[in-house]
């Protein structure tokens, strides 16, 4: 089990090295390189830049000045915010996403593998119709297409939930509801066929022939099975609401990462980009690394492998 | 005056499916006595497995008992509820299924399953499940059982899974194990230790068993009494003896010449019997058997046949045992 | 029924028809035996596939909106770029002063069925040719995944050994990378030296037409994301390698390369199908989120995101500029997840019925 996590940590550093290597030289690619493409704010910060990094050294030096900068936590100034780093601008806005997203996340275990668990026990019948038109319905749209369908409905027509900030505990609704649709979608229709396939199996049959009940049969017996391929969801899902958050944040005007990388494209501030990529890549990276660490204690079967 | 373990009476069932009514049983009727070993025999889809399953109320979704009755131990059971018929499973009729591989949950240690069926029935404490579960590993050969208890199933090869589920099917000692191909999946060396120990733990604990199989080879080994069942009814009943030496029905017949014997000689083919199984959707009217029957008459394509009693123990379903019995009644008449 | 514990004598003695105890004819017998007869592979599929409905009515949507994105706008009376002086910011089936003027002097005007946007071009046009974009990036893109992905994961299964062990250490990485975020990335940085490229070259001045945004986009589908396919082809092949017909093709002398693609890859194509269908769709959902954040195609070429984007500002005054691509993409991406889930369950054996 040990060197299962050694090796699976080892590939996640690597795959890192790899993306902050590509994100690196790729900003190159932009005439002038990320540092000076546009016209420095300031004298003040070009010398500054000039003397962190090197800027008229071979771009490798500058490569190698930017990862020992990295590792000390430092990832460059903000072209376009006089004198905040990026690193502060990340530590600031990324609780906020953190919240909302985790929210999603949460919301989405909590809805999807009930409704998925219920779909499966009534199979055919009118329940699972309904819910796995909705969860099919739900997997197509995209979180930008709910989350305006939404804003449509509650804020414009029924005037019933704010458009944007995150002041009231009403705000939350919509945002974390946009984002969690297509967990929830994705997961209860996971759950549903899991379950599914957890019921045909023979052991059931013997809890069943054992004559225990149906609860203990559904709770102990197929759950414990049933749920291990939503764990493996939990990476992706992971991900999906952290890039899912770009989208809603800018829609609801929420103040957090997502909103913030994406002004940085529009308004070309570099360093932000570069170091918001990275840092949304170590993030996801890790969180891959968590759950299929995860996964490999929860079922038996892989234990002592 | 022993009273019946098991008595089934006139079992009608079908599982109600998309395409149609499937008539898995069709006037099914036996019984058992306590301390029998009953042997119910024949090809896949004739009815076997499902007997066995509805007299402990485990009949798999669409199907549903649609006439008969089940008497268990002097009970009418086939009417129970649910929470009733709980009760009675895994606790006074056990059973075990044909393959072990999948049969235990793999995500729970094979100590945690025999106990969880030890703590549903019998009124004993953790600690007191725990030592009666190492006792009943004990008894069916696993060695080192304090050991294993703490093991998952898939540590364990299918030989020693079948063991693991016939300890939890006697762990609250039932009255009758139903065995639904209890070796097809194994080994055949495996397969006569899983047999002798079943043979043993009867003589030890005094319960009943009753072995479905398709194999014969079986049957004659630890069964005392046998069912043939084709298409969803029993074509013929009888003890050991009445099957194999004084055989009525041609499907028990043709069963019985199929089996390779060592004395053939080299180049003499298989006997295979021809034809393919029923159509249950749409069962003729007359014998099941009739289309690969090569003593088929044309009243058995038209009518379902009666029982004929043999002896006391052996009965058939045949129009050409009718016929033999209405001849000699015929005769009878005549001469008295 | 006898009761069969009893030795009556047979009541049924004197019932009995004796004629009916001749032996049957083998004709008797055989007219009561039914057999089934057997279909082939693709017809048993198809057939499967015509009883869902659902699958069958999101085909027929599918086939109306390519109508709509690839015929309907060769003779529409609006163009998607031109812009109406006058028809600024009309409501669906709203007519300008200017063509109200136009009608009375008893020139006809075609309705503006989805109104008109801030510049005056027509919303339905635009969103057929944005229709367009989506599906030609979600074939195209799905194209390339099905190619690289099941080349890929063929090689890779067929050789196993230590190839296949590289080669699944490659996809595991790839895997792990942040797709969204990369091509975020590559489309923000590609953009100049693919421009550049255009002005240089005149022969990669479509590169320009076509918007720097979508060709980043293929660039990136063609790296990243054949991953998922080549992962499933590799496992199918896994399995189908061993059976008997690829021994007798390789006892008879066939090169690896026949046997991939002749045999193996053919008995795969059910499953290539499926996965290419329902990638497909998730093509279209990544278009449209980056043509949503800016990252697309460049104006004044629409795609459905791009118009969702553009229509986000003046959403409470116009709510229906930002409905319509929405409710569009939704379809789109709906009827290629059903069509596919459909392709799936009656090509895949197992699901039976």
């Amino acid at each position: 089990m040990g060197k299962y996590i050694i090796k699976r940590v080892l590939y996640a550093v690597l795959t890192l090295a790899v993306v902050i290597t590509l994100t690196f030289f790729l900003m190159y690619l932009i005439p002038g390189g990320p540092f000076l493409s546009e016209k420095a704010p300031s004298a003040a910060t070009t010398a500054a830049l000039k003397a962190k990094y090197g800027l008229d050294q071979p771009v490798i030096v500058q490569f190698k000045n930017y990862v020992v900068n990295m590792l000390g936590g430092d990832l460059g100034p903000s072209l376009k915010q006089r004198g905040r780093y990026v690193s502060d601008i990340i530590a600031a806005k990324f609780p906020v996403s953190a919240k909302v997203g985790g929210m999603s996340v949460v919301v989405a275990l909590v809805l999807g593998i009930p409704l998925g668990s219920i779909a499966a026990l009534k199979r055919g019948k009118w329940t699972d119709k309904i819910i796995t038109f909705f969860s099919t319905f739900g997997i197509a749209v995209p979180s930008f297409v709910m989350s305006t369908i939404l804003v449509i409905i509650f804020s414009i027509s029924l005037k019933l939930l704010p458009t944007y900030g995150l002041n009231t505990a009403s705000s939350y609704i919509m945002p974390v509801a946009a984002l969690s649709f297509y967990p929830i979608a994705y997961i209860a229709r996971l759950m549903r066929s899991s379950m599914l396939d957890v019921l045909g199996q023979d052991y059931m049959r013997t809890a069943r022939a054992k004559g225990l009940s149906t609860f203990k049969q559904l709770f102990k017996h197929a759950m414990r099975n049933a749920i291990l391929p939503v764990v493996t969801y939990l990476g992706p899902m992971i991900a999906y609401t952290l890039t899912g958050s770009f989208v809603v944040e800018k829609i609801f005007t929420i103040p957090g990462l997502g909103k913030e990388f994406i002004s940085s494209i529009v308004n070309r501030d570099y360093p932000m980009i570069m170091g918001t990529t990275i840092f949304l890549a170590a993030l996801i990276i890790a969180m891959n690394v968590a759950v299929d660490i995860i996964y490999k204690l929860v079922d038996p079967r892989i234990k002592l492998q | 005056m022993s009273e019946k373990l098991l008595e089934i009476k006139n079992e009608r069932l079908s599982f109600f499916t998309p395409a149609g009514e499937v008539k898995a049983l069709n006037d099914v009727s036996f019984s058992m006595d306590q301390g029998d070993v009953l042997g119910i025999v024949g090809e896949s889809g004739s009815g076997k497995s499902v007997t066995a399953y509805s007299i402990m109320g485990l009949t798999a979704d669409p199907g549903r008992v649609v006439g008969g009755e089940i008497h268990f131990n002097g009970h009418r059971i086939d009417q129970l509820k649910e929470k009733e018929l709980r009760k009675i499973r895994g606790n006074e009729v056990s059973i075990i299924f044909q393959d072990p591989m999948t049969s235990l949950n793999p995500v729970y240690t094979i100590g945690n399953q025999i106990c969880e069926v030890l703590l549903l029935h019998t009124k004993c404490t953790k600690q007191q499940a725990r030592e009666k579960a190492i006792e009943l590993l004990t008894l069916v050969g696993i060695n080192e059982p304090e050991r294993r208890m703490k093991q998952y199933p898939h540590e364990f090869s299918g030989g020693m899974r079948q063991r693991i589920m016939i300890a939890i099917a006697l762990a609250c000692e039932p009255k009758l194990l139903i065995a639904d191909e209890p070796t097809t999946a194994l080994d055949v060396t495996i397969q006569a230790q899983i047999l002798e120990l079943m043979v043993s733990l009867k003589k030890k604990i005094g319960m009943s068993i009753i072995m479905i199989t398709h194999d014969l080879g079986i049957v004659s080994s630890i069964c005392e009494k046998i069912a043939v069942m084709y298409a969803g009814k029993i074509v013929e009943y009888g003890t050991i003896d009445d099957i194999f030496y004084h055989t009525a029905h041609e499907y028990t017949k043709g069963l019985l010449n199929s089996i390779p014997k060592l004395t053939e000689k080299e180049h003499e083919k298989l006997v295979p019997i021809e034809g393919s199984p029923v159509d249950m959707l749409n069962p003729p009217a007359g014998c099941p058997f009739a289309p690969r029957c090569k003593s088929c008459m044309k009243v058995c394509l038209e009518k379902m046949p009666e029982y004929t009693h043999l002896s006391d123990t052996h009965y058939s379903a045949c129009w050409l045992l009718q016929k033999k019995e209405l001849e000699k009644q015929q005769e009878d008449t005549q001469i008295g | 029924m006898n009761n069969m514990n009893d030795k009556k004598p047979n009541p049924l003695t004197l019932q009995l028809d004796v004629s009916a105890f001749v032996p049957a004819t083998q004709e008797e017998k055989e007219n009561l035996v039914v057999m089934r007869d057997s279909v082939s592979f693709w017809k048993d599929g198809f057939r499967r596939l015509k009883k869902n409905k659902m699958a069958m009515t999101s085909l027929i949507i599918i086939i109306v909106v390519l109508i709509l994105a690839f015929i309907v706008p060769s003779f529409y009376p609006y163009d998607y770029k031109t812009q109406i002086r006058g028809s600024e910011n009309l409501a669906p089936m709203e007519y300008s002063d200017t063509e109200l003027k136009s009608m009375e002097a008893g020139v006809s005007v075609f309705p503006h069925f989805l109104g008109t946007d801030s510049l005056g071009r027509d919303m339905s046009v635009r969103i057929m040719m944005g229709s367009r974009i989506s599906l030609l990036v979600g074939i195209v893109a799905s194209a390339i995944i099905c190619l690289i992905g099941s080349l890929y994961g063929a090689i890779a299964g067929y050789f196993g050994g230590r190839l296949d062990q590289v080669m699944m250490r490659i996809v595991d990485m790839i895997y792990t990378v942040p797709d969204l975020i990369i091509i975020i990335l590559l489309t923000t940085t590609l953009k100049y030296p693919l421009k550049s490229l255009a002005e240089s070259n005149k022969a990669f001045a479509w590169i320009n037409v076509v918007g720097v945004g979508l060709i980043c986009i293929f660039i990136v589908f063609a790296l990243l994301y054949w991953v998922g396919m080549a992962r499933i082809i590799r496992s199918q092949i896994l399995s189908l390698k061993e059976q008997e017909y690829v021994t007798a093709a390789k006892a008879l002398g066939s090169g690896s390369g026949r046997i991939i693609t002749k045999h193996l890859l053919k008995n795969c194509m059910g499953m290539i199908i499926v996965t290419t269908t329902l990638q497909i769709p998730s093509a279209i959902f990544t278009e449209s989120f980056l043509s949503f954040i800016g990252l697309g195609v460049s104006a004044p070429m629409p795609s459905l995101g791009s118009l969702a984007d553009t229509a986000l500002d003046g959403i409470s005054s116009y709510p229906y500029r930002l409905l319509a691509p929405a409710i569009m993409i939704s379809l789109i991406i709906l009827s290629f997840n059903l069509l596919g889930d459909g392709l799936r369950d009656a090509f895949d054996p197992k699901l039976k019925k």
